[in-house]
């Protein structure tokens, strides 16, 4: 099991000095110093008045991975799609509470979610490459960001298949269609397609639920890869796969209304990855880890 | 029930006993019946076809063979069979495609991308929707009313014609703008269901890569949809060649027509089209060989519509092979 790596930051917890040698000790350096990407205060998202998760109060770190684990329908998928404002695309969909990205709310009236969604990108459960070429799958969204030229989009195009470990596999088809490509091969041109507008944050949605255990594999080494740059945000039905990746991983459930018999998904808890599979300050996520239900 | 067939099959003790229960013979009779009705409603609709297609063509080739085909193509409309001619006919109907092909098709997949992308789900909406659904399936000839009253009368404007006024009274701008209006709500519904039948990752991908809303609808939905638009074109191609009672209302000539010169005037003047000749000609007795001529008509008709969807099949069929390739 990895074991998550808390100094993975922009500020690592040691200071060098300009010979190259170790600081002396008693400068006192934070063990964790991590800029928060995302914060969320009391976030509830509703589904035509009707409450489908509530209670998440989190905070998402620069340069780490974050899972989300927890039974189907308990709203981590729905938290995640308001991190970059995909519930927009949902008729009767509403957000209460809070959402800052470093600092501003992303649902004020005056934030663009285009704009958002560039900077936040997003992967998806199911591979959806574009049926076009996997030239143009990758430049796409340089181009709808406004970049013109095509030695720029070759460019942005190697770059971001390079860094999903694609390039190799398809650098002579560029011209090809995405819709030939494996299962696999197809979710790293997403991811590929994902980083090609240099977001700050990439969201995966069970970015692996569709794809066989190899090439599974190989998304979580990409993703591991990826933090060098990108912090991620992963839902997933795979507690072992939460174990493998993620730094910090936050536990949602389902509580059922008595009198309405309608499921509210909440969040229980939040926590560094390490503790919440080793020590569980609630019984519910214990419960959900051990396998006693879920 | 159940108990007692599961204690039945435990008793079952050799194979040969499993072997005789699991090949009883006989048979799904009622599945057998079924199959078979349905068959026999494909080869009545089937046979009702065939039958059309070999009375037009027996009575239509002897004539065709006699006249010569490229005589009977490039004749005039005239009150003797033997030089009576199509050709205006033909310009006729050519002209109504176009008509069709330039304004519904545009204007109908627009309005279709609006209420399937735009518009909200609003009471207002939802009555639009189902107005647009009844209005394809309104009489032809209420269409025709209306070409009448606003495309002749109100916009032709007779002698005196004002400076708006251009469409020329009976002409063939009145009968296009008339087909177009008449197929419009065909495409509208069409192209609807083709947006509609997008899926939804697609949309997701393009938004999750920060493209607008524009954006998504012209370089995924409308590209994807496209091929299901062009069916629907088809379906309107259809519709507006084979009608011929609004272009009754409109006024479409039934008697001679004399020839013009330069576009405007032919789209201005008076004009036929195919369903009209079928429908004169129908009526002209049957003695002087008139039924042939119909027949004749009729083949005509049949083979412009036929190279009018082979076209829209055919660029359908590429725009499909693009998207799978």
């Amino acid at each position: 099991m990895n074991t998550p790596n808390v100094s993975r930051g922009p500020v690592a917890g040691r200071v060098v000095a300009p010979n190259g040698a170790t600081a002396p000790s008693e400068i006192e350096v934070p063990a964790v110093v991590t800029e928060a990407v995302f914060e969320t205060r009391e976030l509830s998202v509703l589904y035509s008045g009707f409450r489908a998760v509530r209670g998440v109060d989190l905070t998402i770190r620069r340069g780490e991975i974050t899972a989300f684990i927890g039974p189907s329908g308990c709203g981590k998928s729905t938290v995640l799609r308001c991190f970059n404002r995909m519930n927009d695309l949902i008729d009767g969909a509403k957000v209460e509470g809070d959402l800052l990205y470093r600092g501003v709310n992303l649902y004020d009236a005056a934030v663009n979610p285009v704009e958002v969604r560039r900077r936040v990108g997003m992967v998806f459960q199911k591979p959806n490459p574009f049926p076009k070429s996997i030239w143009h799958n990758i430049a796409y969204a340089p181009k709808v960001a406004g970049v013109k030229k095509k030695g720029d989009l070759d460019e942005i195009v190697e770059r971001s298949l390079r860094r999903a470990a694609l390039w190799d596999e398809v650098k002579d088809r560029l011209n090809d269609s995405a819709m030939g490509l494996s299962g696999g091969q197809q979710q790293r041109l997403c991811i590929a397609r994902a980083i090609a507008s240099d977001p700050e944050v990439v969201l995966m949605d069970e970015p692996c639920s569709a794809l066989d255990p190899i090439a599974t594999a190989r998304i979580e080494d990409l993703m591991k890869e990826l933090t060098n740059d990108y912090t991620i945000v992963i839902v997933t039905h795979n507690m072992q796969q939460a174990a493998r990746v993620a730094d910090m991983t936050a536990f949602f459930t389902t509580e059922v209304a008595s009198e309405s018999d309608r499921r509210t998904g909440l969040l229980v808890e939040y926590d560094r990855t390490d503790m919440m599979f080793t020590a569980p300050s609630d019984e519910r996520t214990e419960n959900y880890i051990t396998g006693r239900f879920g | 029930m159940a108990l007692a067939l599961s204690r039945e099959r435990r008793e079952e003790r050799t194979s040969e006993a499993v072997r005789s229960a699991i090949t009883r013979s006989g048979g799904d009779r009622v599945g057998l019946v079924f199959k078979v009705s349905l068959l026999a409603c494909l080869l009545f609709a089937l046979a009702l076809l065939v039958w059309l297609m070999s009375t037009v063509l027996s009575d239509a080739l002897p004539y065709l063979n006699e006249r010569g085909t490229g005589e009977f193509l490039n004749g005039r409309l005239s009150s003797r069979t033997e030089r009576f001619g199509v050709s205006q006919g033909i310009i006729g109907s050519v002209w109504i495609l176009v008509f069709v092909a330039v304004l519904a098709f545009p204007v109908g997949v627009a309005a279709a991308v609006y209420l399937e992308e735009y518009a909200r789900n609003t009471r207002l909406n939802r009555v639009l929707v189902l107005t647009i659904r009844n209005l394809s399936g309104v009489p032809s000839v209420v269409y025709g009313i209306l070409g009448l009253v606003v495309f002749k009368e109100l916009l032709g404007g007779g002698d005196d014609a004002a400076w708006w006024q251009f469409t020329g009274g009976s002409s063939l701008i009145s009968a296009g703008l008339t087909m177009a209006i008449l197929v419009l709500p065909i495409v509208i519904i069409t192209a609807s269901e083709a947006i509609r039948a997008v899926p939804r990752e697609l949309r997701e991908a393009g938004f999750g890569v920060g493209a607008t809303q524009s954006e998504v609808i012209r370089s995924h939905v409308l590209p994807y949809a496209l091929p299901g638009i062009l069916t629907g074109t088809v379906l309107a191609f259809a519709r507006a060649i084979g009608e011929a009672a609004p272009l009754l209302m409109v006024g479409a000539v039934t008697g001679l027509l004399s020839s013009k010169d330069g576009l405007i005037d032919t789209l201005q003047g008076k004009f036929t089209a195919l369903p009209m000749i079928v429908y004169q000609t129908a009526k002209r007795p049957d003695a002087e060989g008139w039924p042939a001529v119909t027949a004749a008509t009729i083949l005509v008709l049949l083979v412009v519509l036929l190279v009018a969807n082979a076209s829209a099949i055919f660029f359908r069929n590429r725009v499909e092979r693009k998207r799978s390739r």
